[in-house]
Formats: C-alpha cells, sequence, structure tokens
C-alpha cells in the first residue's frame, strides 16, 4: 500500500490531511507555541497520533502538538533517498576466501537519520565501504540467507543455514562466518555445532551489542575478529566471536556448545560457561587458550545432520510450580522437555504425577541446572533419586539452552528414548565435560580488594 | 636570518590591520565585517545526570579512579554517504580513547554498555524555566538527537542532546539578542592527558544535564560577545537552577569577519576572555584572506599546487644540536618544500603567532605528532617556540636536497614511519586551505587571548534521532506550571538597578551572584536601601572575596543585618564589620564590634569635639592643606572611626560643614 503520510495515522493523519501537508515537506507550521520550521518527516508507527515530527535546519527533530497547528504552510519538498556507497571489495591474492552469511542482524548497517530506519550494510561492497580493513584480511564474499530478528530464528532457519554451509564448504571455501543478533546466537551455535559435524573449518558467529550506525560499535572490530578467526585460525569449530573484555582490545572465541550471552547490554555479554574459550583473536592473530580443539583440515568434507523437531520446550522450574505447566506440555504433544532445575537438578514434589504422567506418555525428560555453572547430581538428594526413578534423566554440565537445542536435534532423528538418551548424553563438540576445569567459574565479586585492584589493572 | 622573519611578521601585521583589543574602536570591527554568535553550555542542579541515575556533580581527581576502559572511534556513514568531514579527521588521527571511570559516579551507561534510562524530569522542569526566560517557543514534543563526536570525550561517540525550545531573545545593554535554539544535552568526559596516539578522559562530569543556548551573529563587536554571554548568565542563574564554579558554565564563540568562514572557538572557561579571543580571531582570518589574495596571484594553476617532500639522512643531522632532542629512535626526518609560500610562513596570524603555526597545531592534532614537531625555513623565536632553529647554511642544504626554487619555503619534521603519511597529507591539505582563504574549523582557546587549531567544524551530517529514546510530549499544563514560578525577567532586573541607582560597574557581582531576590528581601525586611546594601555585596564583599567562594551563606549576612538593626547601630558599619565577618566568619557579632573599636556615643558628644579640632587645624594646616574642603576632610577623618554606627556619617558631616560655617561667618 502507497503510505503518503509514513507513519501517521488517527489525529496527525486528519491534521496533516486538512492542511495538504506532505511528508518530507518544508514546512512552516503556526501554532499557538509559535512559529515552526522545517521538513516533515515519517513518524514511527509505535509513537502517538498527537504529534508532527519535523526536522529544523539544524539538524535537529522537534515534534509539534497537532492540537496547537493554526495552520501549516509547504514552501519546499525534500524527500530523502539513501543509498550506501558501495566500492568493490577487492581480491588479494594469497587471502583465505570466507564467506559472510546473513541472517538478518545487521553488522554493519547506518541509520537513515530521517525515518530513524535502520538500513543494514551488506553485500561485500557494502561491507568493504563501512570497514574497508577487512580486505587486509581476507577475501570475502557474502549471502543473505533470511532477514530475521534474532529471536525469531527457529528450526526452519537453522536447518537451511546448516545446509548452506555444507554447501560453502564443499566447493572449498577456508572459513564461515555467520552474520547474526546476538540475543539467539548461542542458541544458533549450539544447533549448528550438532547439525555440522566433524568441521574442516571454522564456522565462526557474530553480531554486535552497539549497532554499528554508532561511532563507538563493537561491529566492526567483532567482524575483522571473526573475518580472522575464519580465515587464518586453525580451529575448525563452530565459535562466538565477540568482545572479550568491553575494551576495544581482543576477542574471545567461545565453543558453541558452551557459550552463552550473559548481559542484557555489556559489550562482553558472551563468556564460555564451565569451561575456558578456545582463544582470543584479534585482527592479526589467535592465541589458543585450549589445545584439545578440531584442527583445520584440507579436505572438503562435514557431515550435515539438519534435524529438529519442534515440540520440544524448556521448563524453568520455580518453587510452587503446579503440576499443570507439565501436562499442558504433555496434553499439547510435547515430545521433550528440558527442566532447569534448582541446584543439583531439583524440582518439588506437588509435580511429581505430572511427570510421572509425561514419562508415561513417551515425554523424554532431561534435567539441567539454572545455576548454569555444574553438572546435574541427583543421586545427592533423595528428590533425585526420586526424579530419576520417575524417568527423568540427568543432562550432565549440558546448558539448558544447549540441552533444548540437542533434545529437539535428537528427537528429529528418532523417537526410540534409549537411542535420544544416547545422543543426549554422548559429548559433542564439547557440550558435555568430562569435570569442570577449577578456572571454569570466575564470576568476579566487585568491591573485594583484590578484585578492585584487578579491574583497576587490567581492561574488564 | 631570524630578524628577517620576524621583520616580516611585523609588516604583515601592519598590512592586516590589527591593533590591540583596548586600541580598537567599532569602526575596527564594522571595517573587518565582524559576527559573532554564541553556544553556552551550563550545567543544570540536579541530584543525577541526564540519562541515568548516578549523582551529577561529583569531581574525582584524575589519578583516582576505579577501572580504565578502550574504545576506539570510528566514523559511520553520512546520510549522503560519506563521512563527516570532522569523522573522517578524527579517524585519521587513530586515537587510542581510555576512559578513567569511578564508580561513585559513573556506571554502565557512562561506558556505554547499556541504553539510556528515561531523561531525567527535574533537568527537564529546571530547563523550561530558564527556556521561558528567554521567551523561547516550547516544542510540543523532545526528540532525543544523537550528536557525532568522534574526539572520544563521550564513550557512545555521539552526545544525546533534544530541543526544548526555539527563537528566543534576551537583552543586552544596548540591544536584544535572538536566541536560534536552546537544547536539553549531556556533559561530556574531562580530558587528563593527549599525548601521541593516546587520549584519556575522566568519566565523572560525563552525563551531567546541561543546557545549550544557541545565539544568532547578532553580536557585531568583541564586547557584546562577552555582554551577551553574561546576560545569558544573569538569567541563568537568576533561576537558582544551575550549577556555578568552574567549568560550570563554558561558552563556545563563533567569530566570521567578510569573506572568511565561520570558526568556533570552544570552550571558553571565562566570559572575560571572550573580547580578546574573538579580536584576534577576526585578524586570523584577516591575514588568511591576504594570503589567499597573494597565493592565487603567484600561482596560475592552485589546482597543480603540491608539495614535495624527502627523507634526509637522519645520520647528517642527529648530532645537530636543535634536532637531536627531537630525534627518537626510529624516527625519521623528513623535508617538505612548499613551493610559492616564500614570506607565508611568517606571516602574522595571531600575537606571537605565526602561520607556520596553523600546520604545527594540525601535526599535533590531526598527525598525532607532538610540539615542537617541526622547523621551517622562516623561523621567528617567540618565547614558546624556544630556541631552535637552523643556520641559513643548513637550509641551503635542504634546499639542494629538495631542489627548491628561490621564491619557495621548506619545512623539516620529524616523525615515526607510521605517521610521516598522515603528517605530509596534513601538511599539504592546510597549505592548499591557504588558497581557499579561511578552513571551517574548531578552535581552542588559550588564556592569552589565542587559539590552536582542535579539529575540522562538524557538519549538520552528524545528527541523528537516538533509536533508543522514545519522544517525550511536552502538555501546555507543563509549560503552565513552569510559567507561575519564574523569576523577575533581565530586562526588569536592569531596570530596576538603575531605578535604586545602583553604579553600573555593581551590576555584574549582584546579577551572576542572583542577589536581586536577596537585596529586595532584606533591603525591606532591616531598613537598609537596596542601593547601599547593592554596595555591600558588590563593592566591599566583592572586594573582600576576589575569585575565592564566599566563606558563609547569605543568611549570615542577613544575621548581621538583623543584629545592626537591633542594636539600632548606623549601617555605615555595615562595611567595617563585613570585613572583619569575612575574615573570621566565626566570630560573634558583639566581638567584630568590639575588635572594631566601637563604644557607643551619642551625637553632642561627638559634635562637642568639632571646634575643639577646628582649633588644632590651625596648628596642622600650615603644613599644605590646600583644597577648599581639606578642614572637614581632616576633621572627619578623626571622628570617622568614634562616630562609626553611632552617628550617620552624612549627619557628622553635615555638623562639621555646619561648624565651619558658622566659623567663617563669624570671622
Amino acid at each position: 500500500m502507497l503510505d503518503l503520510f509514513k507513519g501517521y495515522k488517527g489525529r496527525a493523519l486528519e491534521v496533516l490531511k486538512h492542511f495538504q501537508a506532505r511528508v518530507w515537506g518544508d514546512t512552516e507550521v503556526e501554532t499557538t507555541r509559535g512559529k515552526f520550521s522545517g521538513i516533515i518527516l515519517p513518524r514511527s508507527e509505535n509513537d502517538d497520533d498527537k504529534h508532527i515530527v519535523i526536522k529544523l535546519i539544524t539538524g535537529y527533530n522537534v515534534g509539534i502538538d497537532v492540537d496547537n497547528i493554526l495552520a501549516m504552510k509547504e514552501v519546499g519538498y525534500k524527500e530523502a533517498h539513501y543509498k550506501i556507497p558501495e566500492r568493490e571489495f577487492p581480491f588479494t591474492e594469497g587471502l583465505p576466501h570466507v564467506k559472510l552469511l546473513g541472517t538478518g542482524g545487521t553488522i554493519a548497517s547506518r541509520l537513515d537519520y530521517r525515518t530513524g530506519a535502520v538500513i543494514p550494510a551488506f553485500s561485500p561492497g557494502e561491507l568493504y565501504g563501512a570497514v574497508p580493513e577487512l580486505a587486509e584480511i581476507c577475501n570475502l564474499d557474502t549471502e543473505k540467507l533470511f532477514a530475521v530478528f534474532s529471536e525469531n530464528m527457529g528450526p526452519e532457519q537453522y536447518k537451511k543455514l546448516a545446509v548452506s554451509i555444507g554447501k560453502e564448504i564443499h566447493k572449498g571455501i577456508d572459513g564461515i562466518i555467520i552474520g547474526h543478533g546476538t540475543d539467539t546466537m548461542h542458541h544458533t551455535a549450539a544447533a549448528m555445532s550438532y547439525m555440522l559435524q566433524d568441521l574442516p573449518v571454522p564456522v565462526v558467529m557474530v553480531g554486535s551489542q552497539r549497532s554499528s550506525d554508532r561511532p563507538s560499535s563493537d561491529a566492526a572490530l567483532n567482524l575483522m575478529n571473526a573475518a580472522y578467526a575464519a580465515g587464518h585460525s586453525d580451529l575448525a569449530e563452530v565459535m562466538v566471536c565477540m568482545f572479550g573484555p568491553t575494551s576495544d582490545e581482543y576477542g574471545l572465541l567461545h565453543q558453541g556448545t558452551r557459550v552463552r550471552k550473559m548481559h542484557s547490554s555489556y559489550r562482553s555479554t558472551f563468556r564460555t560457561i564451565g569451561q575456558v574459550p578456545l582463544a582470543m583473536v584479534t585482527r592479526d592473530s589467535v592465541t589458543h587458550i585450549r589445545q584439545d580443539y578440531n584442527p583445520r583440515r584440507k579436505d572438503k568434507q562435514v557431515k550435515v545432520l539438519p534435524f529438529f523437531e519442534e515440540r520440544v520446550a524448556i521448563v524453568y522450574y520455580y518453587p510452587n510450580m503446579h503440576p499443570d505447566i507439565i501436562d499442558a506440555l504433555t496434553d499439547n504433544g510435547y515430545k521433550g522437555i528440558v527442566i532447569a532445575g534448582t541446584g543439583l537438578g531439583h524440582i518439588n514434589k506437588p509435580v511429581y504425577p505430572a511427570i510421572k504422567r509425561a514419562v508415561a506418555k513417551g515425554v523424554q525428560i532431561f534435567m539441567t541446572v539454572q545455576t548454569l555453572w555444574g553438572f546435574v547430581h541427583m543421586f545427592v538428594y533423595d528428590t533425585g533419586r526420586d526424579l530419576m526413578s520417575m524417568g527423568i534423566i540427568p543432562g550432565e554440565n549440558l546448558l539448558p539452552e544447549v540441552a533444548y537445542i540437542k533434545l529437539g536435534w535428537a528427537l528429529g532423528q528418532t523417537n526410540d528414548p534409549a537411542k535420544v538418551r544416547e545422543l543426549m548424553l554422548t559429548p559433542i563438540a564439547g557440550d558435555i565435560t568430562e569435570g569442570e576445569p577449577y578456572n571454569g567459574y570466575l564470576v568476579f565479586q566487585g568491591g573485594i580488594p583484590e578484585v578492585e585492584e584487578f579491574i583497576r589493572k587490567y581492561h574488564k | 636570518m631570524e630578524k628577517r622573519n620576524y621583520h616580516n611578521w611585523m609588516l604583515t601585521r601592519e598590512k592586516v590591520g590589527w591593533v590591540p583589543l583596548t586600541k580598537a574602536t567599532s569602526q575596527t570591527w564594522s571595517a573587518l565585517g565582524f559576527k559573532c554568535g554564541l553556544e553556552v553550555h551550563q550545567q543544570l542542579k540536579t541530584a543525577k545526570k541526564l540519562f541515568c541515575r548516578c549523582p551529577a556533580g561529583r569531581y574525582h581527581d584524575f589519578e583516582v579512579y576505579d577501572a580504565e576502559i578502550v574504545r576506539h572511534m570510528r566514523p559511520t556513514l553520512s546520510e549522503l554517504g560519506g563521512y563527516d568531514g570532522t569523522a573522517l579527521m578524527e579517524f585519521k588521527t587513530r586515537k587510542k580513547i581510555v576512559y578513567r571511570i569511578n564508580n561513585d559516579s559513573a556506571c554502565t551507561y557512562e561506558v556505554d554498555d547499556t541504553p539510556p534510562f528515561t531523561l531525567n524530569m527535574e533537568a527537564l522542569s529546571h530547563a523550561m524555566q530558564i527556556a521561558l526566560l528567554m521567551k523561547l517557543k516550547i516544542v510540543g514534543e523532545l526528540h532525543i538527537t544523537r550528536k557525532q563526536y568522534l574526539d572520544g570525550s563521550i564513550p557512545t561517540g555521539f552526545q544525546r542532546t533534544t530541543i526544548l525550545g526555539i527563537e528566543g531573545e534576551f537583552p543586552i545593554p544596548n540591544k536584544t539578542i535572538r536566541v536560534i535554539q536552546f537544547s536539553i544535552e549531556e556533559d561530556s568526559c574531562r580530558e587528563v592527558s593527549d599525548h601521541r596516539h593516546t587520549r584519556v578522559y575522566y568519566a565523572d562530569r560525563l552525563g551531567m544535564p546541561l543546557i545549550e543556548t544557541v545565539t544568532y551573529p547578532d553580536m557585531l563587536t568583541p564586547w557584546e560577545a562577552a555582554e551577551a554571554a553574561q546576560s545569558i548568565r544573569f538569567i541563568s542563574r537568576s533561576s537558582g537552577k544551575v550549577r556555578v564554579g568552574i567549568g560550570a558554565a563554558r561558552e563556545d564563540v563563533n567569530v566570521s569577519i567578510t569573506g572568511g568562514t565561520r570558526v568556533e572557538i570552544k570552550g571558553v572557561a571565562h566570559i572575560s576572555w571572550i573580547p580578546k579571543l574573538t579580536h584576534n580571531e577576526a585578524f586570523r582570518q584577516k591575514s588568511l584572506l591576504e594570503i589567499k589574495a597573494i597565493l592565487n596571484e603567484r600561482v596560475a594553476d592552485k589546482d597543480k599546487w603540491e608539495i614535495s617532500h624527502a627523507l634526509l639522512d637522519i645520520a647528517d643531522w642527529k648530532k645537530h644540536g636543535s634536532l637531536k632532542p627531537f630525534l627518537n629512535e626510529g624516527w625519521q626526518l623528513v623535508a617538505v618544500n612548499l613551493p610559492q609560500f616564500a614570506g607565508i610562513l611568517s606571516w602574522f596570524n595571531q600575537p606571537g603567532k605565526l602561520f607556520a603555526d596553523e600546520l604545527v597545531d594540525r601535526l599535533k592534532v590531526i598527525a598525532c605528532l607532538e610540539k615542537p614537531n617541526l622547523l621551517h625555513s622562516e623561523q621567528i623565536c617567540f618565547e614558546e617556540h624556544g630556541t631552535h632553529s637552523l643556520t641559513d647554511d643548513d637550509w641551503s642544504k635542504i634546499k639542494i636536497v629538495l631542489n627548491s626554487a628561490a621564491n619557495d619555503s621548506q619545512i623539516i619534521f620529524w616523525a615515526p614511519e607510521e605517521d610521516i603519511k598522515t603528517a605530509l597529507e596534513t601538511i599539504s591539505e592546510r597549505c592548499k586551505m591557504a588558497f581557499e582563504g579561511v578552513p571551517n574549523e574548531t578552535r581552542k582557546s588559550l588564556p592569552g587571548g589565542i587559539t590552536l587549531f582542535e579539529r575540522v567544524l562538524p557538519g549538520a551530517d552528524r545528527m541523528y534521532p537516538d533509536t533508543d529514546s522514545a519522544p517525550i510530549p511536552i502538555l501546555d499544563e507543563q509549560i503552565e506550571a513552569a510559567k507561575t514560578g519564574l523569576p523577575v525577567s533581565l530586562s526588569e532586573r536592569l531596570q530596576q538597578l538603575c531605578d535604586w541607582g545602583v553604579p553600573t560597574d555593581a551590576h555584574t557581582y549582584i546579577l551572576r551572584n542572583n542577589l536581586m531576590p536577596v537585596l529586595e528581601e532584606l533591603s525591606t525586611a532591616y531598613e537598609v536601601s537596596p542601593k547601599q546594601l547593592g554596595l555591600l555585596y558588590a563593592h566591599t564583599l566583592k572586594g573582600l572575596q576576589g575569585c575565592k567562594p564566599l566563606p558563609f551563606d547569605n543568611q549570615r549576612i542577613a544575621d548581621l543585618l538583623i543584629f545592626v538593626q537591633k542594636r539600632k547601630l548606623q549601617k555605615d558599619i555595615l562595611p567595617a564589620m563585613l570585613k572583619e565577618l569575612f575574615h573570621s566568619p566565626n566570630m560573634q557579632f558583639t566581638s567584630i564590634l568590639h575588635v572594631l573599636g566601637y563604644a557607643e556615643v551619642n551625637s553632642e558628644e561627638i559634635k562637642a569635639q568639632i571646634p575643639l579640632l577646628m582649633g588644632m587645624w590651625k596648628k596642622v594646616k600650615k603644613r599644605g592643606f590646600k583644597r577648599p574642603d581639606a578642614l572637614a576632610n581632616w576633621i572627619m577623618g578623626r571622628l570617622h572611626k568614634p562616630a562609626l554606627g553611632s552617628l550617620a556619617l552624612a549627619e557628622l558631616r553635615s555638623f562639621v560643614d555646619a561648624a565651619i560655617a558658622a566659623e567663617v561667618n563669624h570671622a
């Protein structure tokens, strides 16, 4: 539909129509508060219908209350057209070939400052215009697979992504970058870890915590780090590449099955849980932290296992949980449930009948811990033993989200409880570890003198 | 050689027509086409910051911090697909920005690790009052905008700012100044240091609420510019809602002359600096316009003009006394030829500055080369340039290397390999700008009334809507509510001061300290004339105070007035008592009287002294008192102290005059 009055509705729309004023019109507006002159801008659809937005000559935007408007006169018209400049991405002999697959997250973008819309830069040419340093790291090619927000990534996208990566690997690519929104990046990382096994090249997921339309964005550095990791590193793993500290210093390469977004807004939001990261990365170096990784190979072989059962749920247990929560899942035909239990992996007695009922109906239930760090240990207390006897399977130290993805992937392949159990409990890509390294749990407590000394000295 | 260059500098200064500020007249500035506008930043007095809940106004010693965070700023694409000029320049400098934070005054918002919280409503209501005092038209809805700054002074790379009103006005003594717009914005970090490729900031001031008043270029003399800054200060302070003290108010001053360009002098800390800064800037522009004319005459095709350069052999020069201190290990020495620039480098630029300093300053900012960073063939040893220079012989050698022509001038600079490219581009770029006249730039003010290059002036391309914040409607009721608490307007206050007979030299102190309400209240309550009270503050107290803060608050002065009234003392004693009080703020008023030697006397006792003193006068007058009122003054001098507080001095004087008149008549 042609929207002449971009985003305006209700009262504001009536006023614009009444005065025959247009969006993009350079307009003089007489109001009870005085005269305002500027270009009428589109309005964000979520904003109210009581104001009209104009851009003053100084570049600032202001809103005018429509009920105060006495007259409007158009004196000019200036529609904004915007295009990201493209410069051909230069080919450099000897640099690795890297493919960037886009899922809809905006790695490089800028804001159309008139509409407020974020315009993504995505083609190699656009990316080169925004982050020219990339050309010194690799020969880059890009493909936009989907245009969805991170929270809308789901089984369909996982499968398509895994298949696409498989194709690129067969064609002989040296490394893959996946541009992804950060909110569910660790879900997708887990999905790729299961769907792509025995990788010959790095698969690096990257995003940004501060959008690239701002000068202090982490996007450019993350992208450079990811390009280096994908093109040059020896780590043929599914990894998340994001800021190590919040400072612009180095990125960390987290294994896709042990990584989690841990802060709603920090740049250094991704942390490896219960393990240490694979490596540190900069735009021109990789420093290994772990030695037990899958090394890069020259063959173009990868196992692609694009399976996923959608009727799987994750239940975050809380005291006083009623059995109907579990019943509802059972009655709705769910095939698998991952419980994030308290402490070592517990839930309360009132839920027991619902658990029994679910198991009887063939629902596979796995226990994980909402403490995130540590293993499920269900032999320690009676509760745990009761739960196991009812058929709940302890999920070792699988992170709850990872267990959810793994269960979906396993149930996508088979409904046989024994096989599902075997798939679930067989360590894949480091998702279950034999033990937890001592430095796998380091949540520093601010205020303690030695911690304060540390953060004063090192850039966190 | 040195002399020759200095002679050229003096000659060109004359050609430009530079005169010291004190010798200039309005004719001087109107001939230049001088125009000036202001952007005044004033911190609001709020408990918390503008977009987070950290306390405002808590400053720390630069070395006391809890953590450091490192960022680099990248230019973002502008609407037209290019990069903003400032952005590109700042990116070229490749600065590593370090932020120091203290948990007392910063949270994750300051370091851009969390989106903004909702705008501080206390700040909005404070700002609204001041906006109404300047008769601004209030917008219907606030839209938070991002204004890009890539110098690193704000960790996000932009300042969140929003227009509250447009088109207002305020008075200065002889005219009305128009206001373009009035905004609320967040303050930036304080700079700790800037050396080579690292700049350090402290994030305590960051995020404090500011208001910015932008005027039209209505000021046509440097003095008017200062008056306008004063008026804005008076109005802001009359609201009682703003912070005072060092750094609480800062002026950016825009100056242009006919044929010149708008140049912004940033962060002027004292209003008293404005006249000299704007005056000198006007002549700097004039000088650049003269240079433009000369260069365009000398060079037929300016588009083909280009510098050339050569690396000098370090071995030949490293022992040279003037170069030795600067040639760090691994640095190189680069000679640059500027064709047709003979006599240009030593052109007058500002007092104590020559054209070559424009290159020096840009090399410091853009190529990160600390000063001194170059020597040139027209060196003049002004004090701050030090005594480093090369001899004519040295330059002859360099000219041979560069294959220079007679009408060229030369530069040598020293830099690490990685900065040479940017340095050469910077020199070339600035020299090419000389053919165009006055570059669009932001300059930093120095105390002596001169300025330094700070950065390229940003364009309108750097404004973006803040997608992290929703618009905030401003209702009519909010405006009406703000109007009810408004202080008296500045024009009314100025009229009041005239009506009271307070001399103009006392106005500034009274208005800048927002004393009008105090004068009104105290003069009514304690039977002191507003004029007398005004002078007590603006002469006596100001003289005692100097630049220091007051050792007591206004209530102590009110208490003093109560005391004087209760004891039925004459008001003449107030300045003397205030003086003692200032030095000993906790002393009791009775003790102060004691220190002053006050003893209650009645007028008859004092009067009785007059005939005695007249008798004594006959013995002293031989020592050469010639003035007709010498006798009266002499007697007043003897009786002033004993009478103080007991008898009004004006009354005493009338007794003395009457007694003398009677004696004359009698004779």
